[in-house]
């Protein structure tokens, strides 16, 4: 089976039913998606499929449909992209765990949305839990990249 | 000698054996300096000047022992260490070391003390500098409490100072100069002449010498890192970019991957399970049985859990009662039965004689929570490797003693032949205090021996085999007169929770009372005419464990709860009657303050709108919040918080707020939804979608601060959480006239 993954072809011998979590994960070594539930409730997963927000953990690789891009290749610690900057300017992760599926869904959002209100993120970021606890800060940091990619 | 000077020698792991004290056992293990750990391993041209300091030619290493749960505390250690190392903590290499008794911490069993936080006094004083002597016996190296910042703030400061001096001392050798001549700037020796000496050229130096120990640490108005508004966590970047590695991202070599499924009746036997189906899946490699249940090795997790699903499993009972309402029927019958007394800590005035003087005058409100799962994003996970001569671990653990000595006796290897590598975690809230998921790893490595084998749990697995903060029940009775209140009595039953821990990690029994069944609530600053507060031990049902701010999570609620209640009755203002009863300094300035901010003139806040507030001292932290809410038609809005603490001093003022606010919302988030409730054995809570947590839209403003009033520096991952949800349900009354005296508030009223 092929896939694209970052701007990187990859062949993987798995079964259709596999979740791209686990092919990222565990076939190609890619672990910015994370495992958080498997269900689709908590959004650790958040990848793009064609620049669309999907949850990996749902997303059979025989159903994949397009170039898959995962918070690596969102940006670098040394090429960030509008959102992660804007994350680590409100220091916004405490555990991080699930801030690349925030951030993935944040990204995803602001290309749709580009000038949103504060209803806007809240609705778009109510799909992705935090258990720490960093609701406060994602809004501020959401806010700062919308401003950002405006500028841009 | 000074104080300063005296904690930090005693605090101090090399050569320093003049500690205060001589008292009860062990005195002499506990006077016998630990060696440093890095000293056995360092290669030549490497300096190990303290155990948290290492460097050689190529760069410099941080020892940062207390593990990183999301809290921070990687970050916090180095940059306490670089304030007086004189280095860009950016810089360094940080790793939490090879566990050791060298790390034990010294600050964690002082909650265990039976002196209230706000007691100053020299007797308890003493007490708890004496329990640095069970913490370094029984090496504690243990993350938890809320006891990094008050455990490391000099033991890491002086860690840097003494490697920066010996490092001047090797420069001022080589060139012949006296050391105070020298001056030290971002990792390298000044010279007077201009010249600079990286820290780096001169290790191969500094470890042939006798480290500097006689060393001043410098004031805070110095400090050019830590206390500064612009602080920016070390680990920041690698979070946002995905590039962190947590114990569940690692990869050995050749590693397999596993995951398993025990019985949901913790404890419970495994009566016979049929993997016939499994077997014959793809990529299977191994069935393993492992206590209390069986596991699967395959080449890929995903794999391996639709394996698991995959088998058969018949269980056996576990050794508690079988469902939830068995259950609070032992622990409402422990409540107030003078067979399951288990301490009184607060018993002030004549409380029976003042109860009976007036029976007709008695208020009473019965209060009660729930189980709860830690539920951190990260499920459980461990990488094992057992080879004939030697295991090696790779986890996120608060407990890496504690792991490699159970790793040892899985494996009948020695505990130095056991190397447990600590991963940071994504979250923990007090789950990884516990290491079954270890021994479960250990057993399917010793199957397969020579290849590692990484365990994941799936969400459902950690859900239902958390091992969960206790449930407990409450009775409050009082007594208000004058518009005063004049008699508080609280009774609490909850089964043990420490001893049961303990037992669990360590195989030990932990004699004497369970202080957790009543801190938070016998321990509060407040001088009530009549007051007292007692607990009442439960017999052990679900095996419990510490879940963040641990005592007072539930006795926060109560305590505050009954107060706020009894306030009404008394018909005086939530606010001003919880001052007049405040006896301590530094939490009367925390409730003045929160009332300050909130614009406190009362409880209302116009038709179908209130607040409420609510205090709680825990872990040496006064902490107040107040909580507006509006009842709408479709349900309970929380709409502005207003939070202060008193930590003392404040090292990170961004990661302070973050802190207080994540454990507010932690708090409110269960207080609202959660519970774990008990069918058959088993929890029947499996995944988020029945344990919901707080989303973003539900989340109010929250504005923090911090006020520095108190007795010395304090933590704080966990004193945000105790007054958040007594705060919210007296906002809730302040809104509707509705009480709610039960976890989780949603089985009482609706929320947006």
């Amino acid at each position: 089976m092929k896939l694209s993954v970052n701007g990187t072809d990859h062949e993987v011998d798995v079964e259709p039913d596999m979740p791209l979590l686990w092919v990222l994960r565990d076939e190609l070594g890619i672990t910015g998606p994370k495992y958080g539930c498997g269900i689709a409730q908590c959004g650790a997963c958040t990848v793009h499929v064609d620049g669309l927000a999907v949850r990996s953990c749902q997303l059979a690789i025989g159903d994949l449909a397009g170039a898959v891009t995962t918070i690596e290749g969102l940006g670098q610690p040394d090429a960030l992209h509008a959102v992660q900057e804007a994350w680590i300017a409100h220091q916004v992760a405490q555990c991080g765990y699930c801030q690349s599926g925030q951030i993935m869904s944040a990204a995803s959002f602001l290309e749709g949305n580009p000038d949103p209100t504060d209803d806007d993120i809240d609705a778009a970021m109510s799909a992705n839990l935090c258990r720490c606890g960093t609701y406060p800060r994602i809004r501020a940091a959401v806010k700062t990249a919308a401003a950002k990619l405006k500028e841009a | 000698m000074s104080r300063l000077g005296k904690i930090a020698r005693r605090t101090f792991l090399i050569g320093s054996a003049t500690v205060a004290g001589g008292v009860a056992f062990g005195t002499y293990l506990y006077k016998r300096p630990i060696p440093n750990p890095l000293l056995e391993t360092l290669a030549e041209g490497e300096a190990a000047i303290t155990p948290y300091v290492k460097i050689d030619a190529r760069g410099i290493t941080l020892i940062t022992p207390r593990a990183d749960k999301g809290q921070g505390a990687y970050s916090l250690q180095a940059m306490l260490i670089a304030e007086e190392l004189d280095i860009d903590p950016a810089s360094a290499t940080l790793t939490p070391g090879a566990p050791g008794p060298a790390y034990y911490n010294w600050a964690v069993l002082e909650e265990g003390v039976p002196m209230p936080a706000y007691d100053q006094s020299g007797a308890a004083k003493a007490m708890r500098e004496f329990m640095a002597v069970p913490a370094k016996l029984f090496q504690m190296q243990m993350t938890g409490g809320s006891s990094t910042v008050p455990d490391s703030y000099v033991k890491l400061r002086m860690a840097g100072a003494v490697a920066r001096e010996t490092l001047k001392e090797a420069a001022a050798q080589r060139e012949g100069l006296s050391r105070d001549a020298l001056k030290t700037e971002n990792g390298a020796v000044l010279l007077p002449d201009g010249r600079q000496i990286a820290y780096t050229d001169l290790a191969a130096d500094a470890a042939l010498i006798e480290p500097v120990m006689d060393v001043a640490l410098r004031p805070a108005s110095e400090w050019t890192l830590l206390g500064k508004p612009d602080m920016k966590r070390l680990d920041m970047v690698a979070k946002c970019t995905g590039t962190e590695v947590y114990g569940i991202d690692y990869a050995v070599d050749g590693m397999l991957f596993a995951s398993v499924c025990a019985n949901p009746g913790i404890g419970g036997e495994v009566i016979g399970f049929d993997a016939s189906e499994a077997e014959t899946m793809r990529g299977v490699k191994k069935i393993v049985p492992v206590a209390h249940g069986v596991g699967v090795i395959a080449d890929n997790t995903w794999r391996a859990l639709r394996a698991v699903n995959a088998i058969k499993c018949t269980w056996g009972p576990a050794p508690y009662p079988a469902d939830s309402a068995e259950i609070f029927a032992k622990l409402d019958a422990a409540v107030d039965d003078e067979d399951s007394f288990d301490h009184r800590q607060r018993n002030e005035g004549d409380v029976d004689a003042a109860l009976t003087a007036d029976e007709g005058a008695v208020f009473e409100a019965a209060y009660k929570i729930p189980y709860l799962a830690h539920a951190p994003m990260e499920p459980m996970n461990a990488i094992v490797l057992v080879t004939d001569d030697g295991c090696d671990v790779w986890t996120g653990t608060q407990i890496p003693l504690f792991v490699r000595n159970k790793a040892a006796a899985l494996t009948g290897l020695e505990n130095d032949q056991v190397r447990v590598h600590v991963q940071p975690m994504g979250g923990s809230f007090g789950h990884k205090l516990e290491m079954t998921h270890v021994e479960q790893a250990v057993e399917l490595a010793l199957a397969v021996k020579g290849t590692p084998v990484k365990l994941t749990w799936s969400r459902e697995e950690d859900m239902t085999h958390d091992y969960p903060r206790p449930a407990a029940v409450a009775r409050g009775r009082g007594i208000v007169k004058g518009g005063k209140v004049e008699t508080f009595d609280l009774s609490v039953g909850q089964s043990a929770m420490a001893p049961n821990w303990f037992g669990r990690l360590s195989g030990l029994s932990l004699p004497g009372p369970d202080a957790t069944i009543t801190t938070g609530s016998w321990d509060q600053p407040f001088a009530i005419p009549n007051y007292r507060v007692t607990g009442y031990r439960a017999p052990d049902m679900v095996p419990v464990s510490s879940w963040r701010s641990v005592g007072a999570s539930g006795n926060g609620f109560f305590h505050d709860c009954f107060l706020d209640e009894l306030i009404h009755e008394a018909g005086a203002d939530p606010l001003e009657e919880r001052l007049r009863l405040c006896l301590d300094d530094p939490s009367r300035k925390v409730l003045e303050a929160v009332g300050e901010m909130s614009g406190w003139n009362g409880p209302s806040l116009g038709e179908n709108r209130g607040r409420g507030v609510a205090f709680c001292l825990s872990f040496g932290v006064p902490t107040a919040h107040v909580i507006e809410v509006t009842n709408t038609a479709a349900g309970i809005k929380m709409d502005k918080v207003y939070s202060v603490v008193d930590t003392g001093e404040v090292l990170d003022p961004t990661n302070l707020e973050a802190q207080v606010f994540g454990g507010l919302l932690y708090g409110l988030s269960h207080a609202i939804y959660n519970e774990l409730t008990y069918e058959n054995y088993a929890a029947q809570q499996t995944n988020y979608h029945d344990y919901e947590g707080l989303r973003i839209y539900q989340v109010p403003k929250i504005e923090v601060k911090a006020l520095t009033n108190g007795p010395r520096i304090r933590g704080v991952g966990e004193p945000g959480l105790p007054p958040a949800a007594p705060a919210l349900a007296n906002a809730i009354f302040a809104a509707t006239g509705q009480r709610i005296r039960e976890m989780p508030f949603i089985k009482h009223i609706d929320f947006v």
